[in-house]
């Protein structure tokens, strides 16, 4: 428990450095800290096979492409302190609605009691076995729309060229 | 008792991959100088009568560590003197841990207590190893856009970009052995070679998955950023590339993730292709040799001789990747690109379809 909330004090503070540091640079080394963490509370949860695809997909390489995106625009580091615009006025209130909903989720709402988990949970035969036995068609389709996306990606950078 | 024992495997690992690196410097020296016909590091010979050639164990083991640990330590005017300060530790923390998946030895017995020697027995190992060898990157791509030099930076691209593409092919080579294994537990992986195939040949990976063992080795060696896929670095080019900037202890720390990758592949090649700690037809209480021979050998030289095993094959593939990288010329950019995107890229797919049509069709094909 105590590791938890130390892990979620750690993400939360370099999840607030994300958006409120000027340097882009850093905002995506807060991020890759963020996303790493989250694979540490995985851990926690005992999902060992999530936590490893966490590190390796976001943290090893998505990130990795938003700092090279980011440094061959040599995007500069913002000069000007944050001002509101309208559609941050707008975005900033639902937050705040969120934050509401929340928190008066946390109050009312009672959370499913679970029994000790499963043997085997979090393995990766379990997993395997929900994701290509029971959630086949989602899965596949989920892999059919990345296919279109890259496609997608490929067939705009041509048209320019 | 539970707790000492992980402490010490712990340990033990750790010690392994910084011994390993220190080693490998020297052999490193000493073995281009023997590739390349000269003499190499040859002062201070310790051992002067007793050999008929000088180790110069003295000048790459204490000399050289010490002169870059007190050198000084030089930060270019205009950088960014936190990350250029982070990038070192980001490319050489995650990798120290990598080793703790990595089995050297079978079990340990004393007395009632079977001690499995892998310092953390993880479910997802390979995965494990993965993960942090492509948190590895961060270091090359923040140090090359820390320096603020456009050495370093264009350095750093390169090596960002070499590195995620390579990652592709290697990751593609290790689905298809994992599809042979059926598990991602590097000690569950090491134990499935001790089989015996027509009981005869022991079950390495190597017979099983050869083309994933050239594809890993390739993919390998262009993730450990050296010769011939040295490009991010490339000193004829770019001065020393992404480290241009750096002295002293920081950037012996580079250099220090360099031969730790080198030892992260081999070890790999090793577990995965080689039977990791498996003497062929060693078994827990002695030799079965084919034809029925048996030759008993106690509990605690099995051990010995299978931790043997593995530091031998692991010393086998660094020097070969040594070897390749004092023998071939660095590669062209894009055919570096090529080779990764249009060679591994597809070869690694068909070998992932080809192996996944076999385990089913055969039941009998896999080790699992």
């Amino acid at each position: 428990m105590i590791a938890f909330y130390f892990v979620a004090l750690l993400m939360i503070a370099s999840a607030l450095t994300v958006i409120l540091h000027r340097n882009p640079i850093y905002s995506a080394l807060a991020l890759v800290n963020t996303l790493f963490l989250i694979a540490v509370s995985f851990v926690l949860l005992d999902a060992e096979l999530i936590a490893m695809l966490q590190v390796i997909v976001y943290a090893g390489a998505i990130v990795i492409l938003f700092l090279f995106v980011i440094m061959l625009l040599n995007v500069e580091a913002e000069k000007h302190a944050f001002r509101l615009s309208r559609a941050g006025t707008a975005g900033l209130a639902l937050a705040l609605l969120l934050a509401v909903e929340l928190g008066v989720l946390v109050v009312v709402w009672e959370p499913a009691r679970v029994e000790t988990p499963p043997a085997g949970f979090g393995s990766t035969e379990l997993l395997a076995e929900h994701l290509f036995a029971r959630s086949f068609l989602p899965f596949e389709l989920t892999s059919v729309l990345l296919l279109v996306a890259v496609v997608g990606a490929v067939v705009m950078a041509r048209r320019k060229a | 008792m539970e707790l000492l024992i992980a402490f010490v495997k712990a340990l033990v690992a750790l010690l392994i991959i910084l011994q390993v690196t220190v080693l490998l410097l020297w052999i490193e020296r000493k073995g281009s100088a023997l590739i390349q016909d000269r003499v190499g590091a040859n002062r201070a010979n310790i051992f002067g009568g007793l050999l008929p050639f000088n180790l110069g164990i003295v000048n790459t083991l204490m000399a050289d560590p010490l002169k870059l640990f007190h050198k000084e330590d030089i930060v270019p005017k205009d950088a960014d003197r936190f990350l250029h300060w982070l990038a070192p530790f980001a490319a050489v923390l995650p990798l120290f841990v990598t080793f703790a998946v990595v089995p050297f030895g079978d079990v340990l017995v004393i007395g009632d207590t079977v001690i499995n020697l892998q310092a953390a027995e993880l479910e997802v190992g390979l995965l494990f190893i993965l993960g942090m060898v492509s948190l590895g990157v961060y270091g090359v791509i923040i140090g090359g856009w820390a320096s603020n030099s456009r050495y370093a930076f264009l350095g750093g691209v390169r090596g960002s970009a070499q590195m995620i593409s390579y990652e592709i092919g290697l990751g593609l080579a290790l689905v298809s052995v994992v599809l042979t294994y059926g598990t991602l537990d590097l000690q569950a992986i090491a134990r499935a070679q001790g089989e015996l195939m027509w009981g005869v040949i022991p079950a390495w990976g190597v017979f099983y998955q050869p083309l994933a063992l050239v594809l890993f080795f390739i993919a390998g060696m262009a993730e450990s950023k050296r010769a011939p896929f040295d490009l991010p670095e490339a000193e004829s080019e770019l001065v020393a590339g992404f480290y241009t900037e750096y002295s002293g202890s920081k950037q012996s720390m580079f250099m220090m993730s360099d031969f730790i990758e080198i030892a992260i592949v081999a070890a790999l090649v090793t577990t995965l292709f080689f039977g990791g700690w498996q003497v062929p037809y060693l078994y827990r209480d002695g030799f079965h040799l084919p034809g029925g021979l048996f030759l008993a050998v106690p509990s605690l030289l099995v051990t010995l001789l299978q931790v043997l095993a593995f530091l031998v094959k692991l010393f086998i593939f660094c020097w070969l990747q040594i070897l390749v990288r004092w023998t071939f010329p660095r590669m062209r950019y894009d055919h570096l690109m090529m080779l990764g995107w249009k060679r591994l890229l597809p070869l690694g797919l068909a070998n992932v379809a080809v192996s996944a049509v076999l385990v089913l069709a055969l039941e009998g094909w896999t080790v699992a």
